[in-house]
């Protein structure tokens, strides 16, 4: 089952793709931000947390980055500063840390050591760090030698079945994601709490509390990725664990997420500005450094172009979501992504009543397989039209199961029929499971059984979304995306590039800027 | 037959049909009268007889006679998955039930903008915001964004409207503030996220402030989202809520008619 499009036009979006992500390239390697020397830290293992006063628990790398700001002098690199007071006190990075947390050390005051010594210091705690990321890979590796693996790359299996489990208390999320793969899923979302997106530094320790989920911590990562291993065991099937590299501490979670093998992060390029109101900048920058720790961990990304059609009409807004694709693909690209890694989002959001809208759907979902042939694209489920009528719901879910399994999407995230009212009940998402296992089952192969018409309604409205996508990002390159976004290109909405929040953490790479972590990962990327 | 007790809708006119019962409603699923009605459910517990009579039990205690649990399912280890249907032996006296309501009759977009140009004589002025954690912004956006909802413009398109849209995670203060400086006519927090009840806790937060600075009668206060409804909204202090379905031309047929009131008041 495949359509007929233009492949030169394909081949036009890619190359423009190309040229917009050039420029942005340049302003990313001058760069950095707060969030990517903190991730750097916790890569070097600073991994602590201080209690306040108030006796809420703040990181030790944010107290180190917070203290070289304030001095002026994180331009270096927070990495030179921790390895030039190892050094000089000849004390471990984690004392260090603690020291600077209780406010009894400046590193910025302590006498500069040689220069290659301290960056040799950095460079074996950098190491260190790495090799136990690429460790966390082989693991899964090793693992999936054993368990059965619901991914497959040429999609000849029906997509990964994702759920989400939201409870606000990680030890109930447990229950309710181990409940989940016993009745089919395969990938499991803890979701955050609403706030954390915004808040710049990565809370510490487990959290039985959040609005709408609970925080991403190390801890939480650790408490459900062993509850996972062990259901996996016990199914002889492996479940994959996702959470969230988005937000103010996009490269830091996308760290954390490496070191407890996560298999899944949505982590997008633009999403943050768009829909955080998070500095464009600031975006761009922690995306690169996010997807490069992602492209080492082979952690799937997800990109968040499904929320494009909740703002924006779904009929007439296909090509935005087509667009920003073909440029989160580059971003991927370049920090050293492969395609197979890349699940492009996108979603089916059409109003329900729109007349032919089940074929509109089956079209733009084809359409984005053939596009994208090797990239285990996410497909999200109707939220827009969902009101409150379960028993609606859980047809039309059904249907969205259809149009995923026969269009080889990769990544199916579960409809709910509760969308819209609650975070999933148990039993919500039981019911959807079973749907689902029906339908992936019942029509495993549909798609290759298929054959659209030539010029029926389903090609053209395919070829009018690529033709418009081609359009959108000629405008794109001939204006650069920084002002597309401010002319609201995606979803309707407008950014500035000095607006938005975490704009202040965004800097200028001092000539003799030094982060080991990104060089390691460099090194490891480029040998692959 | 009364006003309270009549045939439904196309009955034929025959002794085996029953009339509609006012004074003690009760769910209609197969005849009148009959409360049927279907309930689902999930116990913690594998799936055995136990669990099975366990599940009708529950359906006794809430009311339900003619109890049957028509399904019984492992959902997983540990977890049983319930489909049960019974007759409810409750009715309500329909006559009786009241429900604070918006105080507006709906008008479409050209009469809202004629009757803000004949009678307020100026372009009103409209803020909005998701407030406290809260980061959903589709119903704030649907109200507010030229495009507006379902074919129903928002109130970015209404020429006598300024309508200024602060988007999400605003807190209560700042949109307090905003709307001085802008010396708005009507504020409107939309709420999605209702964990902890903190959707309600952020409507009382705000009011509270509001009340703090001398601000409350300054305003038309509203909230929106699709666990909001107007009389919970008038229980955090507001003046009207609205909820699921809502478009943007509703919204401003309130504020319309309440600063025609106010104003009128004022006389």
């Amino acid at each position: 089952m495949k359509l007929r499009l233009n492949k030169t036009q394909i081949a036009q979006c890619r190359s423009i793709a190309k040229v917009v992500s050039r420029d942005v390239g340049k302003m990313i390697s001058q760069h950095s931000t707060v969030a990517i020397e903190r991730s750097a830290l916790r890569v070097m293992g600073i991994c602590g947390a201080h209690k306040k006063a108030d006796g809420q628990f703040y990181p030790h790398a944010n107290a180190i980055v917070d203290q070289l700001e304030k001095d002026n002098v994180l331009a270096r690199g927070a990495s030179f500063w921790l390895a030039n007071a190892m050094l000089q006190l000849e004390k471990s990075a984690e004392d260090v840390a603690a020291l600077v947390a209780e406010d009894k050390l400046r590193l910025s005051e302590i006498p500069l050591q040689k220069k290659a010594a301290v960056e040799k210091t950095a460079r074996a705690l950098a190491k260190a760090g790495v090799t136990k990321i690429v460790e966390q890979k082989k693991n899964r590796k090793n693992l999936l030698k054993h368990l059965d693996d619901p991914h497959d790359p040429s999609f000849k299996k029906p997509p990964m079945k994702y759920v989400i489990v939201a409870s606000g208390n990680i030890f109930e999320d447990v229950v309710q994601a181990r409940a989940a793969a016993q009745a089919g899923a395969d990938v499991i979302a803890v979701i955050r709490s609403t706030a954390q997106s915004l808040l710049d530094y990565v809370p510490h320790g487990s959290t039985t509390e959040g609005f709408g989920g609970t925080y991403a911590t190390q801890e939480n990562f650790r408490i459900m990725r062993r509850a996972l291993d062990e259901e996996s065991e016990k199914l002889g099937r492996y479940i994959r664990l996702t959470n969230y590299s988005s937000g103010l501490c996009m490269p830091e979670i996308a760290s954390l997420a490496a070191i407890e093998r996560l298999d899944f992060l949505l982590c997008d390029s633009l999403y943050g500005i768009l829909f955080r109101d998070i500095n464009m900048k600031r975006t761009l920058i922690d995306q690169h450094f996010s997807r490069m720790m992602c492209a080492l961990s082979e952690i799937f990304i997800n990109t968040g172009e499904d929320n494009y059609l909740t703002t924006a009409d779904a009929v007439e807004n296909g090509h935005q979501v087509l667009a920003s694709q073909f440029l989160n693909e580059r971003f991927a690209l370049d920090a050293h992504m492969k395609e197979s890694f890349m699940g492009l989002g996108h979603a089916m959001e059409m109003n329900p009543w729109h007349p032919n809208g089940i074929l509109l759907e089956i079209a733009r979902a084809q359409m984005t397989r053939d596009i994208f042939p090797k990239a285990p694209l996410k497909y999200m489920p109707p939220t827009r039209h969902m009101e409150g009528d379960i028993f609606f719901g859980h047809v039309y879910d059904a249907i969205f199961n259809l149009v995923s399994v026969m269009t080889k999407q990769g990544i199916h995230l579960l409809g709910m029929p509760t969308e819209a009212i609650h975070t999933p009940l148990l039993g919500d998402r039981y019911m959807a499971l079973k749907s689902c296992n029906y339908i992936f089952g019942g029509a495993a192969d549909l798609g290759d059984e298929l054959i659209f018409r030539p010029n029926g309604k389903i090609e053209k409205w395919s070829q009018k979304v690529l033709k418009e996508s081609l359009q959108l990002l000629k405008k794109i390159e001939r204006i650069g995306l920084y002002r597309a976004i401010e002319e609201k290109c995606f979803a309707e909405v407008s950014r500035s590039l000095t607006g938005g929040k975490g704009f202040k953490g965004v800097f200028e790479k001092h000539a003799e800027y030094f982060n080991p972590v990104q060089d390691a990962l460099e090194v490891e990327l480029v040998k692959r | 037959m009364s006003k309270d007790s009549f045939l439904p809708y196309g009955a034929p006119n025959h002794s085996s049909v029953k009339p509609v019962d006012l004074k003690n409603l009760k769910p209609y699923g197969d005849a009148m009268n009959d409360g049927r009605m279907q309930v689902n459910f999930t116990l913690p517990v594998e799936p055995s007889p136990e669990a099975q009579e366990a599940a009708a039990e529950l359906m006794r205690k809430m009311g339900f006679v003619d109890v049957k649990i028509v399904d019984m399912q492992k959902a997983s280890e540990g977890f049983s998955f319930f489909v049960g249907y019974g007759a409810i032996n409750h009715s309500v006296d329909f006559t009786k039930i009241t429900v604070l309501k918006v105080e507006t009759v709906f008008k479409g977009f050209d009469e809202i903008n004629e009757l803000i140009r004949t009678k307020i004589k100026r372009k009103i002025r409209i803020i909005g915001a998701t407030t406290g954690f809260d980061a959903h912004t589709v119903g704030l956006d649907a109200m507010f964004n030229m495009k507006g909802y379902k074919g129903d413009y928002g109130l970015e398109r209404y020429p006598m409207i300024e309508a200024k849209n602060m988007g999400a995670q605003v807190p209560n203060i700042e949109l307090l503030e905003a709307a001085i400086k802008m010396n708005a006519d009507a504020i409107m927090v939309s709420q999605v996220v209702t964990e902890k009840d903190c959707h309600i806790n952020n409507l009382k937060d705000l009011m509270v402030l509001a009340d703090k600075h001398g601000w409350r009668d300054r305003f038309i206060f509203i909230s929106g989202g699709p666990r909001l409804s107007h009389p919970l909204s008038v229980e955090c202090g507001l003046d009207a809520g609205f909820g699921t379905g809502t478009l943007p031309s509703h919204v401003a047929s309130y504020v319309v008619d309440e600063l025609i009131r106010r104003l009128e008041r004022k006389k």
